[in-house]
């Protein structure tokens, strides 16, 4: 699109057709509905070069014409006068919803996908009215902006919107504050991707125990009412604020997530962790209470403990297992953390942190064969960035590191049941202040 | 549930306005004109624009086209290479959006 309207070249975009009603809906609120547009079988990846030459010799799926014909006329054929003017749409969002019975709105609300599909508590003036007194910020204050992915435009939202999302998960007045910051981030627990990446939230400080968060047994859910609804609400607001997460149109996620129901929303058990919290590694006081979000959940590795003999081929099995595109976060029960500093002499997060960026390895060949690898990591590195760059130089055989040391996290959560922990592969986005929103 | 009607809010964000903006003038011919074939660097889509380049061969051969990937990721915007087509080219193929 930019090439089209910024440097004035005739363009056509060619897509797989699982891609038209996204494709479109881009082009329309890039304010360039008459892109020209043409459309081949899904998929492209793994064909050889005879099925594409055929798709490229077949029809448009979509129309049924020639593709080359429609590539052509595409960027030849005049236009009729609707693509080639200025015209400004104004778009707006009403405040409230028609009155209706209680079951009309309900079904309203779950037709106008506003919803998880879980039953949700109506937003009634009343039950705003009780949220927004738990923060001091004014209603129509402008919380952030927030969209489904990089190519669609942002949407922006109040705090008023922000508790109407938080009433409907089912939130109490007082979560309201970590609610907010959640929506401060700016980052969507429903991206738009095809991957079914969900989101992942953490919560340190005082907040935690103010509020009732459980960092102990069955943290992760469904065993608390904080962690349960502010994890619901991050996703609803997600949704809601960043007008929508429609499948095949802004959700393209071809399998969906299960994490994305309460967007693995838990806190650290500060309590109970040998190491210092995550809010503290990223600059924050102890005191202070935040709210850390990663994105791009989706891959988990477990195991139980580390064992005194071979833990670290253990845990480089695991670390193989995950995609070299997504870092691990390595989410940990307090007893498996002090066995990390029992058998591994791991004192510090820093120091098992140090562990995995050298230890988490693979053969150049298959690191740069990865298809998330080929896609985003691979263009970046003949680009000259670093440290891509100078791995590109590495041979085949060679042991690279899989991930960025800086993109390696661990978070420690658990009630010490035992001392099962997990490898979640996620990206740190990052961590925001609960206390500028009470 | 109660049969009376209640008013409730509207939970969804608040859209940018939309702005059109106008689209380059199409050529008139692609006889004699070079045609960038954009390659998006995204699950093989310079396999299949390379098939697009070879049927221009095969069914067009007035038509000079010339295979461009990407500086880096899709996400990045790449003003390098949109210079390069505005003044080298006539008009480009983008691909492959999946």
């Amino acid at each position: 699109m930019t090439i089209e309207a910024q440097y004035g070249v005739p363009t056509v975009a060619m897509h797989t057709d699982k891609f038209d009603r996204v494709a479109r809906s881009v082009a329309a609120v890039n304010g360039m509905s008459e892109l020209r547009q043409v459309f081949v079988p899904q998929p492209v990846m793994g064909k050889t070069q005879a099925e594409l030459r055929a798709y490229v010799d077949g029809r448009d799926p979509l129309t049924g014409r020639p593709v080359m014909q429609e590539v052509v006329e595409g960027l030849t054929a005049p236009f009729d006068g609707r693509g080639v003017g200025t015209i400004e749409y104004d778009r707006s969002t009403p405040r409230l919803v028609e009155a209706d019975t209680e079951e009309n709105l309900h079904r309203l609300f779950m037709e106008s996908r506003w919803t998880d599909y879980l039953p949700i508590v109506l937003p009634t003036e009343e039950r705003v009215a009780a949220m927004l007194a738990a923060t001091r910020r004014k209603p129509d204050e402008v919380v952030g902006r927030m969209r489904p992915t990089h190519f669609r435009e942002a949407w922006e939202y109040t705090v008023e919107k922000v508790a109407v999302n938080a009433v409907m998960a089912g939130a109490r007045p007082e979560y309201f504050p970590v609610i907010l910051a959640l929506a401060a981030t700016g980052v969507s627990a429903r991206g738009s991707t095809t991957s079914s990446m969900a989101a992942m939230a953490v919560v340190n400080g005082p907040i935690r125990n103010e509020i009732k968060m459980n960092a102990g047994t069955g943290a992760l859910a469904p065993y608390n009412h904080a962690n349960a609804t502010i994890g619901r609400a991050y996703g609803l607001l997600s949704q809601n604020l960043q007008g929508g997460s429609v499948p095949g149109l802004t959700y393209m996620g071809s399998q969906g997530n299960n994490y994305a129901y309460n967007s693995i929303t838990f806190p650290e058990n500060e309590e109970r962790s040998p190491w210092e919290p995550f809010h503290v590694q990223h600059g924050f006081r102890p005191t202070d209470s935040t709210v850390s979000v990663f994105s791009g959940c989706r891959a988990t590795a477990y195991t139980l403990g580390i064992r005194e003999k071979h833990w670290r081929e253990h845990v480089r099995n695991m670390l193989r297992g995950m995609d070299p595109h997504i870092p691990p976060v390595f989410v940990i029960d307090p007893i498996t953390a002090r066995q990390f500093i029992d058998r591994g002499g791991f004192t510090k997060k820093d120091a098992l942190i140090d562990w995995v960026y050298e230890n988490a390895r693979m053969p150049a060949a298959e690191f740069w064969d990865y298809q998330l690898v080929q896609n985003y990591i691979y263009p970046r590195a003949t680009f000259g960035e670093e440290p891509w760059a100078t791995k590109l130089k590495a041979a085949p055989d060679e042991m690279v590191q899989m991930f960025k040391r800086e993109d390696i996290h661990v978070v420690v959560v658990g009630g010490e049941t035992n001392g099962y922990w997990r490898i979640v592969g996620a990206t740190y986005a990052k961590t925001v202040s609960v206390d500028d929103w009470r | 549930m109660s049969a009376d009607k209640i008013m409730v809010l509207n939970p969804m964000g608040f859209p940018p306005n939309v702005v059109n903006k106008p689209l380059a003038p199409r050529l008139s011919t692609l006889e004699g004109k070079t045609v960038y074939l954009v390659d998006c660097r995204f699950d093989d889509s310079d396999v299949f624009l390379k098939q697009v380049q070879a049927w221009f061969g095969e069914h067009m051969p007035g038509v000079r086209t010339v295979f461009k990937p990407l500086s880096s990721v899709y996400l990045k915007d790449d003003p390098a290479t949109w210079e390069e087509i505005k003044a080298r080219g006539h008009a480009a193929i983008v691909g492959v959006g999946h």
